[in-house]
């Protein structure tokens, strides 16, 4: 009797905390939208997304330039990290002796841990310099940004493709070892295009935690609301522009911030959809 | 159950008290929010049961605020205009803002007009001001930053800040990007200036805090106390005491310059 309660009991708190989580995310999609909504019924769904302008004083609320700031620095961030990190999960699940691999998967791991803010700071101190006199321009631009978040997304790559190699049904690699197959030709032309899926889908939600990334990205982008012309121009995210702005934001600037939130997490959503809808296909 | 009833009459109990004693309330600009919340906690400290309650919400809803008497003293970091210039005011404090290059640019003056090209970006080269050749990196602070609004009305006559300008959100990461890059320009608060930096001159005229008080230096704004009607009882003694010596003294220490009717009262 008093167990069955125990159970009955347990179970409703769990139920509870579930729901309390979920209703979270409902909280805040609803709150984000209704804060949002009305400037972008007031500038019109085109003029928010594709205005040039970026002036909230003289009423001017165009994300544009943001967009092609996200765009920019999320593709920079993937050409340079995407190909260190298979590289790194294919090394790792494959050629790493155990003690290696034992030092490289915590570190790995660590790297995750560290805030988000100390890669920003570091961004700050040594990319941004490095740029600004070897390369020439302000150094806080997309190539800063792009390097920090390639570091940034390498451990969510890493770790995911890694996982989906491992995963692989042995007879994959000792087959195509049977066949006389070197050992690289069987990751190469075997045992990567089994697991594409898996990384696909590490690579989407690399990109999203790229897109989703503010802290850092303030402090070596630069913030200009401009259109870049080089990857050596600063540029503005849509996640830095409302992490810049929202301190002093009234009125309808507040709303075109909450908006800008709006399009974000729309973009974050079609991510991370595709990322579920790769992995469950196979 | 009875934990519950103890907090319930705890959070009762607190809520009464000191609380619901009538405080003075100051509204109004952002800007000079800050400065009037250590006034008021230093005022609080020096005369414990007087309490000033600061609230924002910008310059004009601050006068606003003040002729309405919802607040009894509206804060503002404009100068006032129109209707506002019949109500009884007092200029608390000046706020300069000095432009700012790295200590080792060549140029050490500029004038308004110069200021105004770089920021919207007809001017893009130290060369075409008499420096040494090279792209120059404006730097700014974001919309909505009181400082920038200052410089916007002081400076821009209404024309757009380039929208290359690299956007910065504190006084000191301005500061600090301005440090360390050779080519850039910014501005910060006067009070927050150091030898990391270089104040240009503004017409050939240093920025200092004498430049501010005596008004040779341009590029300030007033910190303004407005009030509808002469102000009495305990609202005057808060501005009686900002007005002191040893407010103006907390407010100096803040960075702020004092202001010249100050000095002549």
């Amino acid at each position: 009797m008093k167990n069955g309660f125990k159970d009955k009991l347990s179970e409703r708190v769990f139920l509870a905390l579930a729901l309390s989580s979920i209703s979270a995310i409902a909280l805040i999609t609803v709150f984000i939208v209704i804060q949002g909504a009305p400037i972008i019924g007031k500038v019109g769904l085109r003029d928010f997304i594709f205005g040039m302008t970026w002036a909230p004083s003289q009423g001017k609320f165009g994300i544009f330039p943001m967009i092609i700031g996200s765009l920019s620095v999320t593709l920079g961030a993937v050409v340079l990290g995407v190909p260190v990190g298979i590289c790194g999960a294919v090394f790792l699940a494959e050629f790493a002796p155990a003690a290696v691999r034992n030092l490289f998967r915590p570190a790995i791991q660590l790297l995750a841990g560290i805030p988000s803010v100390v890669y920003g700071f570091w961004g700050l101190i040594f990319i941004v310099p490095f740029i600004r006199d070897n390369l020439g321009g302000p150094g806080l631009s997309i190539l800063a940004g792009s390097i920090v978040l390639a570091i940034m997304i390498l451990p969510t790559i890493i770790t995911i493709s890694e996982v989906q190699i491992l995963a692989l049904p042995r007879q994959y690699k000792e087959g195509a070892l049977a066949l006389g197959m070197t050992h690289w030709q069987a990751i190469y032309s075997v045992q990567l295009p089994a697991a594409k899926s898996g990384i696909v889908a590490a690579v989407v939600l690399g990109i999203g935690r790229a897109m989703g990334e503010t802290m850092a990205v303030i402090m070596v982008l630069g913030n200009a609301p401009g259109i870049p012309t080089s990857i050596l121009d600063p540029v503005r995210t849509l996640t830095t522009n409302i992490g810049i702005e929202m301190g002093y934001a009234a009125g309808d600037h507040r709303q075109a911030l909450f908006a800008t939130g709006i399009v974000l997490f729309v973009i974050i959503m079609i991510l991370n959809i595709t990322a579920q809808f790769i992995t469950r296909k196979k | 159950m009875k934990f519950i009833a103890i907090l319930l009459l705890a959070v009762l109990l607190c809520s009464c008290g000191p609380g619901t004693r009538s405080a003075v309330v100051v509204a109004g600009s952002t800007s000079v929010q800050p400065y009037a919340e250590v006034l008021a906690e230093e005022y609080a400290k020096r005369y414990p049961g007087r309490d000033v309650d600061i609230q924002g919400g910008g310059s004009s809803a601050g006068i606003r605020a003040a002729q309405s008497g919802t607040a009894d003293i509206g804060m503002s970091s404009r100068g006032l205009s129109g209707d506002e210039l019949q109500m009884w005011s007092a200029e608390i404090a000046r706020d300069g803002l000095a432009m700012i290059v790295h200590p080792n640019n060549a140029l050490d003056s500029l004038t308004p007009e110069e200021v105004r090209a770089v920021y919207t970006g007809r001017v893009t080269n130290w060369g075409e001001l008499g420096g040494p050749e090279g792209r120059i990196h404006v730097i700014t602070r974001e919309e909505g930053s009181g400082t920038r609004g200052a410089f916007e009305d002081m400076l821009m006559e209404g024309q757009m800040i380039t929208l290359k300008a690299i956007v910065q959100n504190t006084n000191g990461s301005v500061r600090q990007l301005v440090s360390n890059d050779a080519s850039s320009i910014g501005f910060i608060s006067l009070g927050l200036v150091d030898d990391t930096v270089k104040a240009l001159q503004l017409d050939g005229v240093e920025a200092t805090g004498e430049n501010v008080t005596n008004g040779s230096y341009m590029l300030f704004r007033p910190f303004i106390f407005v009030s509808e009607g002469e102000p009495d009882g305990s609202v005057m003694q808060f501005i009686e005491f900002t007005m002191s010596p040893e407010g103006q003294a907390i407010l100096a220490g803040e960075g702020l310059v004092s202001s010249g009717e100050v000095a002549r009262r």
